[in-house]
């Protein structure tokens, strides 16, 4: 089990420096001159042009261009902003707080609506329960986050005044943001987590554990939920990449500043080393998050405890 | 618990073919009307000017942010352009960007997941890897980087959603088959001499299905929402005709004065992606063996 997680974390480890380098790539090959455009069309001559791109080391091949700044990245440079000059790593851990605490509000939201919906539907198939999961559950994965949003924004900070417009302070500027974010999130648990405990209560092992004599509460709680868990749980380790994606779209919104922002901002300006610093952060987040669903597959299914 | 009647053994048929009519009456009706509301918006998309009262790009600067009325259903916007033909016109980039991008996004991500569950080894660890690192980066970044990249066209747009999308049809379809691949029928199939393909083939895939197909149904709207997400943010492909995430983009700026112009094509595309769900769901169900043979278990 030790060597297992400590296989987990390498590879890991090999994931992040795997994901900085594709955006490197992608950063790479997109059009548009990163030089011109710090220069937002101020007129200098030619010579300048190439000063400063000597100056930023971008007049050296793309392996030459990706040692350095991977050299920086494990020194803790994140390099500066080619916008504004601003270094990146304080920029970054500025608006980390305010993406962190969305996601998880909108986490919890997801998993707690998901799950506890999404089981009690299963078990009391057809009943009104089961209504109101499959109703979030569609109403969820079908609601865009911008419109949903807007519908909060327009009812309860314009017409009722309960919740600020904008802004990122104080918990009452994520119950909104965190409610649109979070029924996402349910609405693809409570889905899962129906299907599969259906699936799971179909088979014969219930059948036999029923027959003997076990009480519903055991044979549901303890033995279907279990199996039912596999599915859910990938589906869990999704969804904080959907969750921070999806923070970019909220966090526009609700005029939240977090690293979603920054993020779309930088990308509109080819700000590269914010965006690979974004990227880094997020990528660190999403591979800690699957490497706890990795490990807890095994806590959950023995099988699979057994097959590695 | 009191159902406990829901895994009766087979060979009641009667209740069986009692149960199931019962059973489809409220889903048919809910399945009629998104088959409605897609059909409508197939015809919108197909032939915007059938349905639509005026042009597209009529404006009409008599007519700026006019509530809606019998002449203008869904009011007017900035521009004093009809909202409801906007809502019209703006289905079919939608429907394309939808359905294309789950077909090609479905199809690469399941044959990477199907072979990194079923192999196993070295083959699973370094496929994992990749997905692993294309998941890392966030869905937006990623399509926008690459419509970025290839140039922005309807095209690029269906390829960046696609690309996004690869991973989570990976992941499904590699659990599943994890947990399928250990059952004792596997292995007595596979200790009757079966090929390994045929083993696939035969038991381990249509077994492993039933959750990649949630996830493709799912597909259909996520994408939608994620190309409309894209163009709220003002990263879509920019037309003269708008599509329904453009036209709400633009009317956020006037959400105090004129609700309108945001709502309506947000609820176009709400009411287009839950009606594809609830198709969908019913797709799975005809589709999911296990399901048709009768069994009571169906998600409807």
């Amino acid at each position: 089990m030790t060597g297992t997680i400590a296989t987990r974390l390498l590879t890991s480890l090999l994931v992040v420096i795997g994901s900085s380098m594709l955006v490197f790539v992608i950063m790479f090959v997109l059009p548009g001159d990163p030089v011109l455009q710090m220069l937002d069309g101020n007129a200098t001559t030619p010579e300048a042009i190439e000063q400063m791109r000597q100056q930023l080391g971008l007049d050296q091949p793309f392996y030459v261009q990706f040692m350095q700044y991977f050299l920086q990245l494990l020194q803790g440079d994140f390099g500066a902003s080619r916008i504004d000059s601003t270094p990146v790593l304080p920029k970054i851990l500025a608006h980390v707080p305010a993406t962190l605490a969305l996601t998880a509000v909108s986490a919890a939201v997801s998993v707690l609506v998901g799950t506890i919906l999404g089981v009690l539907s299963a078990i009391h198939r057809n009943g009104i329960i089961d209504l109101t999961a499959r109703f979030v559950g569609l109403f969820g994965i079908s609601m865009p986050t911008f419109w949903t949003g807007i519908l909060l924004l327009l009812l309860f900070s314009i017409h009722l005044g309960l919740f600020p417009i904008a802004g990122s302070d104080g918990w009452k500027t994520l119950v909104l943001p965190g409610i649109t974010l979070g029924l996402v999130g349910a609405g693809f648990i409570v889905r899962m987590v129906r299907n599969t405990m259906l699936e799971v209560i179909s088979e014969p092992f219930i059948v036999t554990l029923r027959s003997k004599g076990l009480t519903e509460r055991v044979v549901m709680y303890k033995h279907a939920l279990r199996n039912a868990l596999i599915p859910a749980l990938t589906m869990m380790g999704v969804m904080v990449g959907e969750l921070l994606s999806g923070t970019v779209v909220v966090e526009t919104v609700f005029a939240r500043q977090g690293i979603g922002r920054i993020l779309a901002d930088a990308i509109m300006s080819k700000d590269m080393p914010v965006v690979q610093g974004v990227v880094f952060f997020t990528a660190i987040i999403y591979v800690l998050v699957n490497l706890l669903v990795d490990v807890s597959y095994s806590f959950v299914d023995p099988r699979i405890r057994r097959s590695q | 618990m009191k159902e406990t009647t829901i895994t009766k053994p087979l060979g009641t048929t009667v209740h069986l073919h009692r149960y199931r009519l019962r059973r489809l009456e409220p889903s048919q009706f809910f399945l009629f009307g998104a088959g409605l509301v897609v059909l409508f918006l197939t015809i919108c998309a197909i032939a915007p000017q059938w349905v639509a009262p005026y042009a597209p790009t009529m404006i009409d600067p008599t007519n700026l942010l006019q509530p809606p009325s019998a002449s203008h259903l869904f009011g007017t916007d900035y521009f004093g352009r009809d909202v409801f033909t906007l809502v019209v016109y703006g289905s079919r980039d939608s429907l394309l960007i939808g359905l294309a991008s789950v077909v090609v996004g479905g199809v690469l991500g399941g044959v990477l997941g199907a072979i990194s569950g079923y192999v196993g080894g070295l083959v699973d660890l370094i496929i994992m890897r990749f997905i692993e690192v294309l998941m890392t980066i966030p869905g937006i970044l990623l399509a926008l980087a690459i419509a970025a990249a290839l140039g922005p066209s309807t095209l690029n747009i269906i390829l960046a959603i696609a690309s996004g999308t690869i991973p989570r049809y990976a992941r499904v379809m590699r659990s599943s088959i994890l947990t399928v691949k250990h059952r004792s029928y596997v292995l007595a199939s596979r200790s009757i001499g079966s090929s390994e393909f045929r083993i696939f083939w035969r038991h381990v895939l249509p077994n492993s299905t039933a959750p990649f197909l949630v996830m493709a149904t799912i597909g259909i709207g996520t994408s939608i929402l994620t190309g409309s997400g894209l163009s709220f943010l003002g990263l879509g492909v920019i037309k003269e005709i708008p599509d329904w995430g453009t036209v709400l983009s633009q009317g956020r700026g006037y959400l105090t004065v004129a609700w309108w112009v945001c709502t309506f094509p947000g609820l176009a595309i709400a009411l287009f992606v839950l009606s594809v769900n609830v198709i969908g769901d019913r797709i799975r169900d005809v589709l999911d063996p296990k399901k048709s043979n009768g069994s009571f278990t169906g998600g409807s």
